[in-house]
């Protein structure tokens, strides 16, 4: 696993999402075993209860489940997967929203700007 | 979580200069704490106060309710900010001497531990890097079973790798249910591994939080906070 963290931000909230990543793009598969705590806090050098903490909700999140006394697992449940993907591009789409209007651009001209660039991606992609 | 070190109102004086002033705070057991404050600020001071090297001028320390002295010896394990080796040995004398030492020495750890930092116990202590040098002591010190360890700048060498090769020995060898407190003037690649940090300066306590609240309720890295705090040094 790789992640460049950021220590400006919560470390638990960035595994989390890194995690919740691989799961989306299907590198982690449902049903897979995730590390054990030992294991990533030694791989990743972060503090075993921040790793703790971060399985801690993702069984909250029930994108994680435990099964007693064989470890963790990603779950087998397709529709929370989509669920955490919907959740994920949500956030992508209220940061780009709120960033468009930042530059002063509003509803319409938003919906215009993206249609016209995904149309011209579709073409790039056609050459 | 349980109460591992409790530290009241602990004054340090060398004739006139106060070292240590009025210091308290507790650690729960199972966490690794950052000692973070800059040179002179008084860590090593503290270390070596609940070491039981040294005596408080007032103030009490105890470690799981037993106050530091003869009692506290065998549940607190620490690694000075100078060797504890003699020039004479090599790694394997170093070992034996720890051994006879603390009945609580444990040998096939150590030598897990020496095979993982590319260490020989036929090598001489004298010819060692600085940098080995450093995982000898941390060798040392990890490889007994105590409740406490207290790690006096275990990172002082200035070379990345070997930086990156001590935390990556201190996350595997950690027994979970003890607690590390870790003095360091150096906070960036560190940070990560630490549960709570204190910040000391000029012999007191400014800041003793838990580092993720910190992220979370400053935006900040506790190397940020560490520069606007420690700034006018």
């Amino acid at each position: 696993m790789g992640i460049e963290f950021d220590n400006n931000q919560p470390i638990y909230l960035q595994i989390m999402n890194y995690i919740k990543g691989e799961i989306i793009t299907g590198k982690l598969k449902p049903g897979d075993k995730i590390p054990s705590v030992r294991e990533l806090a030694a791989e990743l050098q972060i503090n075993p209860n921040t790793v703790q903490r971060t399985f801690q909700e993702l069984e909250r999140e029930t994108i994680v489940e435990t099964r007693r006394g064989m470890g963790r697992y990603v779950t087998g449940n397709e529709e929370t997967i989509l669920t955490i993907k919907k959740d994920m591009a949500q956030d992508v789409l209220d940061r780009f929203i709120r960033g468009m209007q930042e530059l002063g651009f509003q509803g319409e001209d938003i919906i215009a700007a993206v249609a016209e660039n995904v149309h011209q991606r579709d073409q790039g992609q056609g050459d | 979580m349980d109460e591992l070190l409790e530290i009241q109102n602990v004054t340090k004086r060398f004739g006139s200069r106060q070292a240590l002033n009025e210091v308290s705070f507790r650690l729960g057991a199972g966490t690794i704490t950052g000692l973070l404050g800059s040179n002179g600020s008084g860590k090593s001071t503290l270390m070596k106060l609940i070491a039981g090297l040294s005596r408080p001028s007032s103030g009490r320390i105890s470690v799981i309710g037993v106050p530091v002295g003869m009692d506290s010896k065998s549940l607190v394990s620490f690694m000075p900010d100078v060797p504890v080796t003699e020039s004479w040995m090599k790694v394997g004398d170093a070992l034996r001497f720890q051994q006879d030492f603390y009945p609580d020495f444990d040998q096939s750890k150590a030598l897990r531990m020496l095979e993982f930092m590319k260490l020989r116990t036929e090598d001489k202590v004298r010819t060692l890097s600085k940098g080995m040098n450093e995982r000898l002591q941390l060798t040392l010190a990890l490889s007994r079973r105590a409740r406490l360890y207290l790690l006096d700048e275990p990172i002082g060498g200035v070379d990345p790798v070997a930086r990156t090769k001590i935390l990556n020995a201190l996350m595997e060898f950690y027994e979970e249910d003890s607690s590390i407190l870790l003095s360091t003037h150096l906070v960036t690649d560190i940070e990560r591994i630490f549960d709570e940090v204190i910040f000391l300066k000029d012999g007191e306590i400014v800041l003793h939080h838990s580092v993720e609240a910190l992220r979370q309720e400053r935006g900040k890295s506790i190397d940020e906070l560490f520069r606007e705090v420690f700034a006018e040094c």
